[in-house]
């Protein structure tokens, strides 16, 4: 729909500027424009074209690559069951049957009042959580067809507003750095002898040191003794 | 074998609920394998972790400090990527490292940083685990705040910036060379290695090394305790702790951090303080041992230990450390396509006899599943895969007591995704065929294409 906020393009550049060569923020400037407008918009793609130094082509081949990256809008919740391998075993299809037939869309598909995209995704690293789905790729655990609907009438009631952030914002929490702290190693000369010194560190940091491993790191008292005295 | 607890090395700090705050990570000793690794040089951080032997745990088990004795002397800029990137069905592991303990995460970024001379490092969380990006964010956050990365860390001249990025969903990116390309900006599809590794040529063509997230979660406690500690534990091929991550047909799936050769499968899932036994005390009727990609275990090797060095040669590999357990009611089929239709789905494309393979082998899992098969369906299964793998495919024997045909499989592909897709039909079709049969002949009712799915 449009290009990047200015806000959004202070950000961009923020993350640009923690990389070597601009281009490798490619995803996470998608990403962005997923979190401005629920998807990847047209325009969007071509700013991020401009911001990066490539041609908008490549956004967009590279972009589709990946699945997360919607190029329709969708619901402001995307709802990921895991059909993959240990999710099968415990019950996965019987629960995609059944959301398919409770929200009435087929897997891809998003419901009439725009809520809720239904996806049938491979495996979302939760296993043992099995049939486990995610609501904006944050996780339910142990899904039956009674506790997915008792689930989706939260997500309609807005009652999971505080857990889960509308689809396209991924993490709440943003890498910031302050520059005062950013070192630039990655854009400065080779490193030489001179950047390894190797010892560096008081004697009293190497007596602390000492304390940990003699007294066997493996035991948690130690390990607090041995911070404490230094946060002192 | 019997089942005897080790201290655990790498989730120690999970026992706290907040595990993952600066203040707890701190108060339990975050931190200071980092503050005792910048006393030594590079080379001496190196030499520790070559002496402990930590194969990298993201699957291939490549051992770390020989990888990065790959990098070529005095070249510069080189650069450190933590790959976590973790898809394989079955593994989440390095999930709950990022999520409850990212500071260790950062801690052992730095750590190999500082050992191989990195001039910078990248941490690449997959897309799909939100909370573990906030988790992570939050970290490098405070870790820059309080002086634990970035200019001048813990007061010494050593200066190292970390780089949190994160991926949108594609499997094939947790292969290093793809994860290079995701880095550089492009799309995630894999390079062919040899002749260059990244360690030579890796990302913008510079020397880079790539470790897993549970490899570099190990190095603070391999720098505080020694090399010799950590490869004391294990046995003679096989050192030091690892997770494995058990689903399926079990009483208790979970995450468990065991001392490597120690125990037995056996020990693993009946274990009352492991797994506690199969789903309402069935039988087994086969195991994957090591994600989606490795060939399936029977009964008959329930006592194998979890040693990568017995498993390669008896035909399958622990690789990511994902068991999938499946019980006497499960329809072995089923399983399979499902981990083929997984493959074809996240082929990237590159490579014909993936890209071709893998859709056709689903489409025949299709046709058969939906009561349209035929008996020549089944050669025809094993002579695509055999194009993606040629030769017999390794993995165990039809029947108990058949010879095993060593892991790894050949390959026609740039990557391993080709040969993974085989491995569940090979090991399905050598050991229940029959339940391929009972599909085609009609015995069986079809179950899919009849309005489910």
């Amino acid at each position: 729909m449009s290009r990047l906020s200015p806000e959004r393009v202070a950000l961009a550049q923020e993350i640009m500027g923690r990389f070597p060569v601009p281009r490798s923020a490619l995803v996470p400037l998608v990403h962005l424009a997923q979190e401005q407008d629920g998807y990847v918009a047209e325009d969007a793609m071509e700013h991020i074209a401009e911001l990066i130094g490539c041609t908008p082509a490549e956004v967009y081949g590279t972009a589709t690559f990946y699945e997360m990256f919607k190029f329709h809008p969708c619901g402001k919740y995307v709802v990921s069951i895991c059909t993959n391998i240990a999710c099968l075993l415990l019950g996965a299809d019987e629960l995609l049957e059944h959301a398919e037939r409770s929200l009435g869309v087929r897997a891809g598909a998003t419901t009439e009042d725009g809520t809720i995209t239904l996806e049938d995704v491979e495996c979302i690293a939760a296993c043992t959580l099995a049939p486990c789905i995610q609501v904006n790729y944050r996780y339910f655990a142990n899904q039956t067809p009674e506790s997915f609907d008792a689930l989706m009438a939260d997500v309609r009631g807005g009652k999971l507003d505080a857990e889960v952030p509308p689809h396209g914002l991924l993490a709440r929490v943003r890498p910031h750095i302050d520059p005062a702290k950013w070192a630039g190693t990655g854009t400065a000369p080779p490193p030489t002898a001179e950047r390894f010194p190797g010892p560096a560190l008081t004697e009293s940091d190497r007596a602390d040191i000492q304390g940990a491993k003699t007294q066997g790191a493996g035991t948690q008292g130690a390990k607090t003794q041995g911070a404490s005295r230094r946060r002192r | 074998m019997s089942y005897t607890p080790v201290a655990p090395i790498v989730t120690a700090r999970l026992g706290y609920d907040d595990s993952y705050t600066l203040e707890r990570a701190v108060a339990t000793g975050a931190y200071t394998g980092l503050r005792h690794a910048l006393t030594q040089t590079p080379e001496a951080v190196q030499d520790n972790v070559k002496l402990a032997v930590l194969q990298g745990r993201g699957g291939a088990g490549f051992p770390a400090g020989n990888k990065w004795g790959l990098l070529p002397a005095g070249k510069f800029p080189r650069w450190l990527v933590v790959n976590g990137d973790e898809s394989e069905p079955g593994t989440y592991k390095d999930r709950i490292l990022m999520e409850r303990d990212p500071h260790q995460v950062v801690e052992g970024a730095l750590i190999c940083a500082y050992a191989i001379r990195a001039s910078q490092a990248f941490i690449y969380v997959r897309g799909e685990m939100a909370l573990a990006q906030e988790r992570m964010a939050q970290a490098v956050n405070d870790a820059y705040a309080n002086g634990y990365a970035g200019k001048s860390i813990l007061g010494s001249e050593w200066s190292m910036d970390v780089t949190l990025t994160w991926g949108a969903g594609a499997y094939i990116v947790g292969d290093e060379t793809g994860l290079l390309e995701s880095l550089s900006g492009r799309r995630g599809m894999p390079l062919p290695k040899p002749p260059y590794f990244p360690a030579a040529i890796g990302l913008y063509g510079d020397p880079t090394i790539v470790n897993n997230v549970e490899t570099v979660s190990n190095l603070p406690w391999i720098v505080l305790n020694g090399g010799e500690a950590y490869s004391a534990l294990g046995v003679e091929k096989s050192h030091g702790t690892r997770m494995f991550a058990v689903s399926g047909h079990v009483k208790r799936p979970g995450v468990f951090e065991v001392e490597l050769g120690k125990l037995s499968f056996r020990d693993l899932f009946y274990d009352e303080r492991l797994c506690g036994g199969i789903r309402d005390d069935r039988r087994l009727k086969a195991f994957i041992p090591g994600g989606g990609s490795a060939p399936w275990f029977y009964e008959e090797h329930l006592d194998l230990p979890l040693d990568p060095s017995v498993i390669g040669p008896a035909g399958s590999m622990l690789g990511s450390g994902a068991i999938v357990v499946m019980d006497e009611t499960t329809d072995m089929v089923r399983a399979a396509w499902r981990l083929v239709r997984f493959f074809a789905n996240e082929s990237c494309g590159k490579c014909t006899p993936c890209r071709e393979g893998c859709a056709w082998m689903q489409n025949i899992y299709e046709r058969i599943m939906a009561g349209h098969g035929r008996v020549e369906d089944l050669a025809l299964l094993e002579d695509v895969g055999s194009n993606i793998s040629p030769g017999v495919y390794p993995g165990a024997g039809a029947h108990p007591g058949d010879p095993a045909i060593p892991f790894p499989p050949k390959q026609t592909t740039i990557c391993v995704l080709g040969p993974s897709a085989v491995a569940p039909v090979t090991s399905s079709l050598r050991r229940f065929r029959d339940e391929y049969l009972a599909y085609i002949d009609g015995t069986k009712a079809p179950t899919i294409g009849t309005g489910s799915r």
